[in-house]
């Protein structure tokens, strides 16, 4: 075999696979899920809209996504500040939700909406 | 033929691979997707047309990820099932009804997400019970109220399994399968993988959106 043709015969392989790879290869996952979608899951089937339980796991989801220093879903934070407003929790609702804001600007007018319906119900 | 004309026919064939994809199929029309640029999408409940109750929330409890995954922000699915609610709008067909105006104003979202599920449950059949979760999807501009894009996908417990333990293990297994898929969670499993083939980026699926790497750089499918 020539030089030439050994070399191309490498170029080839290299093609093969990146072909190959095209069709499966998955990027990491740009957000941490760790538990959400199971505990929306289950604050969407209760009555209630979901209590303890889920901010339970979903405090344990905020832990391991820290320590693994990747960012929290889109939602997260307002899905949790929800749970908090199921508790009587009020201080940390706004703390959530503003930080929804601050992670999310596309989702500042709803937060804001919120924390308006909020702050009038707290008055009246 | 000597090894290099075959070398030469071989990177040939690979060219042509690369070049139509994973699969080939007729191109999607993006232009009114790629104007409108969203960055945000509304999901909103499912209307379910199966008979299956837990439908509606199962495959919504799933949707967020692949959306978010490409690039958009996803309004939280549990705080706007609420929000409707509180608003005296139980089901999913009244949630649907709402004015592209009216949703734009309360969440200020750029698009939203109409699903409806067509296929939801497990059917006995005789030598196997299969599991399936099927659904449709169309995404609106709530700012001109155009379609952006419309899809649909199926995913099924039976996907590449075999039978090859003769006839008599086959009907207890599809027996077996059948009180298994409909106690167990088998349904909201499949329609994870339904709501992944539904809301990934790939040929004629969504656009990455604006959150994601691959946002902006002009290749195939996206803007």
């Amino acid at each position: 075999m020539t030089s030439i043709q050994s070399r191309s015969l490498a170029l080839l392989a290299c093609v093969a696979g990146l072909a190959l790879a095209g069709c499966a290869s998955k990027p990491a996952g740009l957000y941490y899920w760790g538990d959400y979608q199971k505990q929306v899951y289950a604050e969407l089937r209760s009555e209630s809209g979901g209590g303890p339980e889920q901010i339970i796991a979903l405090e344990k989801t905020v832990q391991q996504a820290r320590s693994q220093s990747k960012p929290l879903p889109p939602g997260f934070h307002a899905n949790l500040g929800l749970l908090y407003l199921g508790q009587g929790k009020i201080d940390q609702v706004v703390q959530e939700f503003e930080t929804e804001k601050a992670l999310f600007p596309e989702g500042a007018s709803f937060m804001d909406f919120l924390l308006r319906k909020i702050k009038g119900e707290q008055k009246s | 033929m000597n090894l290099s004309s075959l070398l030469k026919w071989a990177g040939v064939a690979l060219l042509a691979l690369l070049a139509s994809g994973c699969a080939t199929r007729q191109p999607y029309d993006y232009s009114a997707f790629r104007r409108a640029q969203p960055k945000s999408i509304l999901v909103l409940p499912p209307v379910n047309k199966s008979p299956d109750i837990l439908a509606s929330n199962s495959l919504l409890a799933h949707m967020s990820m692949p959306l978010a995954e490409a690039g958009y922000y996803v309004f939280p699915v549990a705080l706007v099932t609420r929000t409707f609610k509180e608003n005296g709008l139980n089901s999913p067909d009244e949630m649907h009804a709402v004015s592209t105006a009216k949703l734009r104003e309360i969440f200020g979202a750029d698009a939203a997400l109409y699903v409806e599920i067509t296929e939801y449950g497990t059917s006995y059949a005789v030598i196997r019970s299969d599991t399936v979760v099927a659904a449709k999807a169309r995404l609106l501009d709530l700012r001109s109220g155009e379609t952006l894009w419309e899809g649909s996908a199926r995913a099924s417990s039976g996907e590449g399994q075999s039978n090859n333990n003769g006839l008599i293990g086959a009907l207890v297994k599809a027996a077996i399968d059948q009180i298994v898929n409909t106690i167990g969670e088998k349904g909201h499993e499949i329609a994870g993988i339904t709501s992944q083939r539904l809301l990934s980026p790939g040929p004629s699926g969504i656009l990455v959106g604006p959150r994601s790497p691959e946002y902006g750089k002009d290749t195939g499918n996206r803007p």
